[in-house]
C-alpha cells in the first residue's frame, strides 16, 4: 500500500484541527473497511489518516425519550446487538444487519456506509426512511445536515475540507410505526444491492389508516433517493392494496437507475415496484405488532 | 516515508510488541513481522475472510485491519486455538467431517467458527451459513463445513 502518515486525535476539535490542516489530503478512518480497500487500489491517496474511532462523541449509541444518537464509527454489530434499536429502528437494524459479512460488521459503521455516499449504500435508505440527521463538525462549530440532502452524487457528498460526520439523531418513534429495509440482490448474502428501499410508517389508533410514510430508494439514481411523492401520497389514505400499489408507482416515477452487470435499467424499476410495495407491508406487520 | 511505531498487543494470550509502518495491515504485521502464516492472504478486499482473526473477541478482516490501529488491543490467530495436549474441538470436527481440501481458507472458517460458538453456543443450519457468509471456500462446496461446525456446536456442549 501507498504510504501515508496516522494520526489518532483524542478531541473532535483536535480531529477537525488534523483534517483542516491538511485541507482535502486527509481522510477519516472508521471501520477501514471501505478506506483500507479504497487506498490499496488507488482510488484514494492521503497523506495521512485520521483514526476518529477512539472519539468517545463518535461512539455514542443512546436511546432515549429523544430518540436515538448513533455516533459515526459505531460498528454494525453493536447496532443490531441491541433488542430495543431492533424493535424501534428495525429498519437500520435491518440494513446493520446486512452490511457485508461478519468480519465487516465488526468494523464498518453506519456513519462510515453514509460519508462513503455510495448510491447502493445499505443504510442510508433507512437513515432517511426514519428521518436521520447527520451532524457534522467543522472549523465553523458544528451544523445539521438531514440525511436526504447529505449525498450529491456517487461517492460525493456535502462534507467541506475539515467537516468530520460526528453523529447521526432520529427521532423518537411515534406510536403504531414500524420501519424495515430491504434489498434485491442475486445471491443470499455479502453483495451489493440490486435496488435497496427503506420505508418507515406510523398508522393511526386503529392501525388502519397511514397517518405518514416515508421512502426512500438505493440503487437507482446517482445518489440514494427520497421518495416524497410516494410517501406523502399515504398520508391519511387507509391501508390496502391500492393505496400501496399507488406508492410504489410513485416511487418508480422516480426512480432513474442505469444498466450495470447488476440488471437492466428495466429490470431495476420493476424491482423498485415490487421492493417498495414489500418494504411497505412489512413496515405495516411491523407498526401492528 | 512515514515514522514506524511501536505497537504493543495481546496476540493469543502473550503481550506483544511490534514495530510498524502506518500503511502496513494487521495481516502483513502478523504474516511478515512475526511470522504467524495462518492468517491466509486470499483477496485483499475483505470479500474472502481467510484472512479473519480475532480483534477483542470479534472476528475481523485482518487485511482491512492497520497494524497501528491495534495499540492495546487483544488478537486471537488460529495459531492459539489448540489446547497444549491437541486439537479443539473445531479443529477435530473439520478434520473428522473433510472440511477442508487445499485449506486456504480453513484458517478464517475455525476462527469465524469460535467468534460464532462463542456467541451463539447451538446455532441452526441458517444461523451458521449466514453467520459464515463472509468466508469462501472454492473447494468444499460448504456442506462439509457447515456439518462439521454443527458437530463442533455439540462437542463443545457436552464439554469436549
Amino acid at each position: 500500500m501507498r504510504d501515508f502518515e496516522y494520526e489518532a486525535p483524542q478531541t473532535v476539535a483536535e480531529a477537525v484541527a488534523v483534517l483542516g490542516r491538511f485541507n482535502g489530503q486527509a481522510r477519516p478512518l472508521a471501520g477501514g473497511t471501505d478506506l483500507i480497500d479504497q487506498i490499496r487500489v488507488g482510488r484514494h491517496a492521503p497523506s495521512v489518516v485520521v483514526d476518529i474511532k477512539k472519539l468517545p462523541e463518535l461512539n455514542v449509541l443512546e436511546l432515549t425519550e429523544s430518540g436515538l444518537r448513533l455516533g459515526a464509527a459505531v460498528p454494525c454489530y453493536r447496532i443490531y446487538g441491541g433488542c430495543d434499536i431492533n424493535q424501534k429502528y428495525a429498519a437500520l437494524a435491518d440494513s446493520a444487519r446486512i452490511i457485508g459479512g461478519i468480519q465487516i460488521q465488526s468494523r464498518a459503521s453506519v456513519g462510515g456506509n453514509l460519508c462513503n455516499s455510495g448510491p447502493a449504500a445499505d443504510s442510508t435508505p433507512s437513515l432517511i426512511a426514519l428521518g436521520a440527521v447527520a451532524v457534522i463538525a467543522g472549523p465553523n462549530g458544528t451544523r445539521d445536515v438531514p440525511v436526504e440532502s447529505f449525498c450529491t452524487g456517487p461517492g460525493k457528498n456535502v462534507l467541506a475540507p475539515g467537516e468530520l460526520l460526528v453523529e447521526l439523531k432520529f427521532p423518537p418513534r411515534p406510536a403504531h410505526s414500524g420501519s424495515h429495509y430491504r434489498r434485491f440482490i442475486p445471491r443470499n448474502e455479502m453483495d451489493i444491492a440490486v435496488v435497496g428501499v427503506g420505508v418507515s410508517v406510523v398508522l393511526d389508533d386503529s392501525c388502519e389508516k397511514f397517518v405518514s410514510a416515508r421512502i426512500a430508494l438505493g440503487a437507482v439514481g446517482p445518489t440514494p433517493l427520497f421518495a416524497t411523492v410516494a410517501g406523502d401520497g399515504l398520508a391519511g389514505k387507509s391501508v390496502s392494496e391500492k393505496s400501496i400499489a399507488a406508492a410504489a408507482t410513485a416511487a418508480q416515477a422516480i426512480a432513474t437507475p442505469i444498466d450495470d452487470m447488476r440488471g437492466t435499467k428495466e429490470f431495476r424499476l420493476h424491482v423498485t415496484g415490487v421492493l417498495v410495495r414489500r418494504v411497505i407491508e412489512e413496515a405495516v406487520k411491523r407498526a401492528r405488532e | 516515508m512515514a515514522k514506524k511505531r511501536v505497537v504493543t498487543t495481546t496476540i493469543n494470550g502473550q503481550s506483544t510488541e511490534f514495530l510498524c509502518e502506518p500503511r502496513q495491515t494487521l495481516l502483513e504485521i502478523l504474516r511478515d513481522t512475526l511470522r504467524l502464516t495462518g492468517a491466509k492472504e486470499g483477496c485483499s478486499n475483505g470479500n474472502c475472510g481467510a484472512c479473519t482473526v480475532l480483534l477483542d473477541g470479534r472476528p475481523v478482516d485482518s487485511c482491512l485491519v492497520l497494524g497501528v490501529e491495534v495499540e492495546g488491543a487483544k488478537i486471537d490467530t488460529v495459531e492459539g486455538v489448540a489446547k497444549a495436549d491437541g486439537l479443539d474441538s473445531i479443529q477435530q470436527a473439520f478434520l473428522e467431517n473433510a472440511a477442508l481440501q487445499c485449506g486456504i481458507c480453513t484458517p478464517g472458517f475455525i476462527m469465524s467458527t469460535k467468534a460464532l460458538l462463542a456467541e451463539n453456543p447451538d446455532p441452526t443450519e441458517h444461523e451458521a451459513r449466514f453467520y459464515l457468509a463472509g468466508n469462501l471456500c472454492r473447494c468444499t462446496g460448504y456442506d462439509k463445513i457447515v456439518r462439521a461446525v454443527l458437530q463442533a456446536a455439540k462437542a463443545k456442549k457436552s464439554g469436549n
